[in-house]
């Protein structure tokens, strides 16, 4: 099931991440980015126990369009990845905000959160026209 | 349906040829393939026919208006290719001595004299066999003169976002990390960011300009200055000299190497991975790097300068010195237009997009950059057309193809949403580009009326809409015989 667009936390990068457990977050890309970005051809994940610094490329995604960098929204450590979107990419088309997850990583401060973009400020940014 | 399907053993034209009944018995076992050769058996007419229908359907710039962005697509006069096929070019060896190729080495010559002239370099090399190799070329020298200055902590090249895809691909092929400036809301590079990330680190910057959002990048003084100052190089990408032609040198802008597509600006032919041309031109203080081999003038004797006369060259990129049938038609292309003609080429260029742009515009287009001019291209975004109708600029480009008219460039540069990239380039008349106008414009309507119809184009090409997930996930291009 997709997380609601009020969970989840944002980057100006078009990253999204929402507090899954303990300790742990999950990171994806929103439905806008790949609205823009078209149909997924491959992905491209970091390792279990990469460590992560904020801001930095730590995964690529490939459409029909272009091969874009995912940055990561905060530093940390990657705990798991989604294993699935390897052979179903489409997935991250179909379910960018829920099923279509990238990564889940264990935050060096989970303070860093809330200096990430709240759902108005991420709709601001992507549709500074509307409203 | 592949010539192999045509094939039927012992297939040939008895009546007009019969078979040679030579005796080759008496080649030694050893020497023997030891499966069938595997070649189709086909007379000669079915050959002629076979490839004459697969040219058909070709969408080429010989049958159909070709307005792809950033490619160039203008027609490539037979002038050039007949005098090209000169028997005394198309005879010669590559490893023939300078003394028997006198007249060919100075086409050559001249070549690289008229190139110097237009981009304002010292110094140029014709070695590069694409514009990639150019890229790589040019990159490499960066890196040679910097290695050579004892200059080794520069690690970076920066490349705008709108850039082509290849700039950020050389950079890391030359063992550097990119470093990406964005672009202001008019299009032009953000000379406040620029300022933030240049430093004794940055080796170079990889500019196009005009740039691939197809306005002229105005700041390029400042630019030049910000980077010269902190000790980087400026990097040309010619992809779009054709806007400029005869009109600024690069040179004169600050860069100090380019390369340059022959195969776009002059007029060779191009499409379907080549062959291609990038020469490369270079100032003063990249000079010794410049890949070899370089024609040299001496008293009216030609001749290849190689690693013994240029000890710090980059090295050779092929063989030889490139593709010089592509070559040979750039140079006859060059002497055809003279000095005026280039101007003339960069006028009818810009005049031809300008006059597109704002016909499109007249008919409810939406411009990326409305409140700029532009150069030999411009960019049409399709988003408001996509909020409404669903229609995405893929959708637009499939339907044209029904039209008659090559699509332009989709979903580049990356940074404008659902975008149109179109260059008419100079050889277009007015009836043609208002044909395009016209289709655009129909379109657009069926757009509005007919969504689902668009969504299923085009209808009339010899396949229909390709699966571009599968075919880039599953790419398979090698043909298997089927099975007997």
């Amino acid at each position: 099931m997709s997380h609601a667009n009020n969970d989840l936390r944002y980057t100006q990068s078009h990253e999204w991440v929402i507090q899954i457990s303990d300790g742990a977050v999950e990171v994806g890309i929103t439905d806008y980015a790949q609205d823009l970005l078209g149909d997924m051809v491959y992905i491209d994940l970091p390792e279990v126990g990469d460590n992560l610094t904020a801001g930095k490329e730590c995964a690529v995604v490939e459409s029909v369009k272009a091969a874009s960098d995912i940055f990561a929204p905060i530093s940390g450590e990657v705990s798991e990845i989604n294993e699935v979107l390897s052979d179903t990419p489409e997935i991250l088309n179909q379910d960018a905000q829920g099923g279509g997850w990238l990564f889940r990583m264990i935050p060096s401060d989970a303070a860093d959160l809330n200096g990430l973009l709240d759902a108005d400020a991420y709709q601001a940014l992507v549709e500074p026209d509307a409203g | 349906m592949l010539i192999f399907e045509r094939s039927k053993p012992g297939r040939y034209n008895g009546a007009q040829f019969q078979p040679s009944d030579a005796d080759v018995n008496d080649i030694p076992a050893a020497l023997l393939r030891d499966d069938p050769i595997g070649l189709p058996e086909v007379s000669e007419m079915q050959t002629v026919r076979h490839y004459t229908q697969l040219s058909q359907k070709n969408f080429s710039i010989d049958t159909h208006f070709y307005p792809l962005g950033s490619c160039t697509m203008k027609y490539n006069p037979r002038a050039c290719n007949t005098l090209a096929m000169l028997p005394a070019f198309l005879g010669r060896h590559p490893l023939a001595p300078a003394s028997t190729g006198q007249a060919f080495l100075c086409c050559m010559h001249e070549l690289q004299e008229i190139l110097k002239e237009i981009t304002g370099m010292q110094t140029v090399s014709l070695a590069p066999l694409a514009g990639a190799q150019g890229e790589f070329a040019g990159i490499a020298m960066i890196r040679a003169y910097h290695e050579a200055q004892g200059d080794s902590q520069r690690t970076e090249i920066l490349v705008p976002d709108a850039a082509h895809g290849t700039n950020p691909a050389t950079a890391v092929m030359c063992g550097y990390k990119v470093k990406e400036i964005p672009t202001d809301v008019q299009g032009d590079v953000d000379v406040e960011a620029l300022k933030q990330v240049v430093g004794p680190q940055t080796a170079g910057l990889m500019l196009t300009n005009p740039s691939t959002l197809g306005v002229f990048e105005r700041r390029i003084q400042e630019i030049a200055t910000v980077l010269h100052q902190a000790g980087g190089l400026l990097y040309y990408d010619g992809a779009n000299l054709n806007a400029i032609l005869g009109k600024v040198k690069p040179g004169d802008m600050g860069f100090d190497v380019i390369h340059m597509n022959l195969h776009k600006t002059f007029s060779t032919p191009h499409g379907g991975g080549g062959p291609g041309a990038g020469p490369v031109g270079v100032s003063e203080r990249l000079a010794p790097f410049i890949p070899v081999p370089v024609v040299t003038e001496h008293y009216g004797e030609y001749r290849l300068l190689s690693e013994v006369d240029l000890p710090h060259t980059i090295g050779h990129l092929s063989a030889n010195m490139g593709n010089v049938g592509v070559l040979l038609r750039a140079y006859v292309y060059a002497r055809m237009l003279g000095r005026e003609g280039m101007h003339r080429v960069a006028d009818f260029a810009t005049l031809n997009a300008n006059y597109l742009m704002v016909r499109l515009q007249e008919e409810g287009f939406e411009l990326a950059y409305p409140s700029r001019r532009a150069t030999h291209e411009f960019i049409v975004t399709l988003k408001k057309l996509k909020d409404e109708t669903g229609i995405t600029a893929m959708d637009v480009a499939k339907r044209l193809l029904d039209k008659g008219y090559h699509a332009p460039t989709t979903y580049f540069p990356l940074l404008v949403p659902e975008c149109l990239l179109i260059e008419p380039t100079e050889t277009e008349s007015k009836e043609e580009l208002d044909g395009f106008v016209a289709a655009m414009k129909e379109i657009h309507d069926e757009a509005y009326d007919d969504a689902d119809m668009i969504k299923g184009a085009p209808y009339s090409t010899p396949v229909r809409r390709l699966d571009e997930v599968k075919a880039a996930r599953e790419l398979d291009l090698v043909w298997q015989a089927p099975d007997d």
